[in-house]
């Protein structure tokens, strides 16, 4: 049991990585931040809608699209079509992956879940939670299955599905323009995928927000919610799949639900929330790897556990709504509880 | 109480198996060399084999407790709440087997129950104290949790000494790692679950439906509510080690779900449920068990979903295919009672002089093109309500199709005159309803309309009511009500 939790060394776990290992480290918590930031903000909106569990959904039935991708393009590049043939003899990693159809992939997925979840929940009187588990957990199984049956051929190990291998990114070789070195290629894509998601939501953010809170005000002023509904799902489908290989399936619900959640524990107003969001993304990022540095174990997972850790501090400390504050409320005016605690209904 | 009491029936009978498997001593899987399938499944499903026997048998303690359990929280609309619970055991499981730094069943049990509850109790609280919503507490718990338990299993890999094996087994499943211990492990806790279920049936029936019901009944409400979550804990957590728990949600939510559309009845769906959680639990350990390098969960879960797939088209009352059949027999009915109709018009218009209707004129009527009247005429040939004329151009109604637009024209006109009447709605706004009503109404019905219009022979426009009477001499003879109503079946 002792050493189980390594000793907590000032300068091993915070100093040096900013000090020695910056170009190693600072990639990892920059990739942290992209993820996260980009599934805090289209998370938002599932928060909105009360859709967090498709989110879950998708998140977890991209895997049999990725591996399809993954497939395809292998068979692709073996027989020349796409790239360069393997070539066993030379021993060099080959890099079948398409970033094109992993995308395609993720997006037929996504989507295809969210039509079949329509459909089971229209066509049968199982209800909207059970349609999802059902979905959701037929897809994982079969990209599971595809992935362990095609180990050769599909470059995801289950480890990669559990939890992500976000420390892979500094290992990567970088991307180069001319002298200048840019960053490793899965940093670059995630930024890029960040920055379109930043404008997705800049541009139609007017559309977003009625389809989201009114479909019927939405509809009179000519904005078609069914149109949002899926736009904002394929785009889910995309972000998911980009965070997919540093995170896995099961930790992208955290970053898609757990930024919005906190920033809606703290203020109301929509722009504050996106801010906060942006603070938390960053925040988990950084003490998350922090924390993976100081108890060695997986990156992904100990930047979800502090995102996790900021979202109690805020249900606790929020100055509006925090636990302390309801407690307080409470017991100063205790002739007058609010009205949340007598209605809620007996379980 | 029929359901449980044979369910607890079957537990004992399948105990009864494991104890008198135990001491059978048999080859083991590494020696065999065969690769027929078939072989492997008598192999498999005699229990010969120790490894096959406990995931045979572990898979089929799991099929019972997870669809018993998977019933209630299917129809009590918390299908989530389970896969969030079965994601927030993780950190249960790592700190269990941390506990003595194995695979100590109890140890991991233990964990992982409180771990469950633990996850449930949060996602309550989040709800009742702050304004987000179950879907967002769900998943915050759900992914939290695990992060937590994702560290603590990684940090168990990378511990330098003790036996590592088995703890990632716990994500994807693998049920022939399962030993004598986990065995007798999920039979007891299959067996508590059982016989609470029998025992308060009546009770966990009352609170899954009607909680309000329940309350004033006098059943204790909560405390009914916390026992079925911990029952619901045990079976996630026995179901772990075989299922994984990525995809245990999947064994509670989708043989209970097949068993909802197949039956109304809650004990029904028990029984169903089990049936289909057994079946799908013994094909997915079977398949794992061919190649040992494949996770048994994914294809227990596939199996169910294949369940699930064949009840979703095919159950004989909800099943869309089913659904589609009838839906689609019901609209030929109609549309051959409407060209029936349009035959009678025609005929009415020149007072029933001559004695057939030509395709152009059905066409005309009917303000479609002569193929269409064409294909029209030759269903109602196939339904022996017309025939057509050598020259195939003239179509004459048989009696029975006499007597059948006779019957729809005399419901559309009996309806258009009770609505003007005795509803006092305007003769010119009567058609379109009558045009839906005609073809449901029944004899029943129609003879009511009649006896309260006075067997009125005239309808708002000042046509005239085909009568039962009438209706009756067209037939060849038979006099039965449902040949006059034209209701009857079809010889």
């Amino acid at each position: 049991m002792s050493g189980f939790i390594p000793p907590f060394d000032w300068h091993a776990v915070v100093v040096s990585p900013w000090t020695e290992n910056m170009a190693q480290y600072g990639w990892i918590v920059a990739m942290g931040f992209l993820v996260t930031l980009a599934c805090g903000l289209v998370g938002n909106y599932l928060i909105f809608r009360r859709m967090a569990l498709v989110g879950d959904a998708i998140s977890h039935s991209v895997l049999p699209g990725l591996a399809i991708a993954f497939l395809v393009a292998y068979h692709a590049g073996s027989s020349g079509l796409w790239g360069t043939p393997p070539d066993a003899a030379d021993g060099a990693h080959h890099d079948y992956r398409s970033p094109l159809l992993m995308f395609l992939g993720a997006l037929v997925a996504g989507l295809g879940t969210t039509v079949l979840i329509e459909l089971i929940h229209k066509k049968s009187r199982v209800k909207q939670d059970a349609a999802i588990g059902i979905t959701f957990s037929s897809l994982f199984a079969i990209g599971v299955i595809l992935i362990t049956v095609f180990a050769d051929e599909v470059d995801l190990d289950a480890d990669c599905v559990l939890y992500g291998e976000i420390t892979f990114v500094s290992m990567e070789p970088r991307v180069r323009l001319g002298e200048l070195s840019l960053g490793p290629p899965s940093v670059l894509r995630m930024g890029v995928v960040t920055m379109l998601t930043v404008l997705f939501i800049l541009l139609f953010y007017k559309e977003l927000l009625v389809s989201s809170f009114d479909p019927g005000l939405s509809r009179s002023m000519g904005i078609n919610p069914t149109f949002m509904h899926y736009a904002l799902m394929s785009w889910l489908s995309v972000v998911v799949v980009s965070a997919f290989e540093s995170v896995g399936a099961i930790l992208v619900v955290a970053m898609l639900i757990l930024p919005g959640a906190t920033a809606s524990l703290l203020t109301d107003r929509l722009p504050r929330i996106f801010l906060l969001t942006v603070l938390h993304a960053a925040l988990s990022a950084l003490a998350g790897l922090h924390l993976a540095i100081w108890l060695n174990c997986a990156a992904a997972a100990a930047m979800v556990v502090m995102g996790a850790a900021w979202f109690v501090l805020a249900w606790v400390f929020s100055p509006g709504q925090g636990l302390l504050r309801r407690w307080w409320t409470l017991r100063t005016q205790p002739l007058a509880p609010p009205a949340l605690e007598t209605a809620q209904p007996r379980e | 109480m029929r359901a449980s009491q044979s369910a607890a029936l079957l537990a004992g009978v399948l105990l009864l198996l494991l104890g008198a498997a135990m001491p059978a001593e048999a080859a083991k899987i590494g020696e065999l060399t065969e690769t027929d399938v078939f072989e492997q499944a008598i192999r498999f499903f005699s229990m010969k084999d120790p490894t096959a026997r406990y995931a045979l048998s572990g898979a089929v303690l799991l099929g019972i407790s997870c669809g018993l359990l998977g019933s209630f929280i299917v129809v009590r609309r918390m299908a989530l709440l389970g896969d969030a619970l079965s994601h927030a055991v993780l950190p249960g499981v790592a700190m269990g087997w941390l506990w003595h730094q194995t695979k100590d069943p109890v140890a991991i049990f233990v964990g992982a129950t409180i771990f469950g509850l633990l996850g449930t109790f949060v996602v309550s609280l989040i709800k009742q104290t702050t304004k987000l919503k179950e879907d967002a507490a769900l998943g915050m718990v759900l992914a939290g949790f695990y992060a937590v338990g994702i560290c603590l299993v990684t940090m168990i890999q990378r511990l330098p000494q003790g036996n590592k094996a088995g703890v990632d087994k716990f994500l994807f499943g693998q049920a022939s790692a399962m030993g004598p211990d986990d065995i007798k492990l999920m039979a007891v806790v299959t067996l508590i679950a059982v016989v609470v279920l029998f025992l308060f049936y009546k009770e966990f029936l009352a609170i899954s439906f009607d909680q309000a019901f329940a309350h004033v009944s006098g059943f204790p409400t909560r405390l009914l509510h916390y026992s079925m979550m911990l029952l619901l804990a045990f079976s996630v957590v026995i179901a772990l080690q075989a299922v994984g728990v990525v995809l245990v949600s999947a064994m509670l939510i989708t043989p209970a779900a097949a068993a909802y559309l197949l039956t109304d009845r809650l004990h029904r769906m028990l029984w169903l449920a089990t049936l289909f959680g057994m079946v799908s639990g013994a094909l997915g350990a079977f398949i794992s068990f061919l190649q040992t390098s494949l996770p048994t969960g994914p294809f227990m879960v596939l199996a169910a979903s294949l369940v699930f797939g064949c009840a979703f088209l095919f159950a004989p009352r909800h099943g869309v295919v089913v659904r589609w059949v009838r839906r689609r027999s019901r609209a030929r009915r109609v549309q051959r009672e409407n060209t029936l109709k349009a035959i009678y018009h025609v005929l009415e218009d020149r007072d029933f002089f001559g004695e057939g209707v030509s395709l152009n004129e059905l066409a005309e009527r009917r303000r479609e093109t002569v193929e269409d009247a064409s294909q029209l005429a030759t269903r109602l040939v196939r339904h022996g309500l017309a025939t057509l004329h050598e020259d195939g151009d003239l179509i004459l109604l048989t009696p029975e199709g006499m007597q059948r637009a006779s019957a729809i024209v005399r419901n559309h006109r009996l309806w258009e005159l009770y609505l003007t009447n005795a509803a006092s709605i305007a003769a010119d706004h009567v058609h379109e309803d009558a045009e839906k009503i005609e073809h449901v109404l029944g004899e029943e019905t129609v003879r009511k309309l009649e006896r309260r219009l006075a067997f009125a022979t005239r309808d708002p426009h000042g046509r005239a009511i085909p009568s039962t009477a009438d209706i009756q001499k067209i037939s060849k003879g038979g006099s039965s009500p449902e040949e006059v109503t034209g209701y009857g079946r079809r010889p």
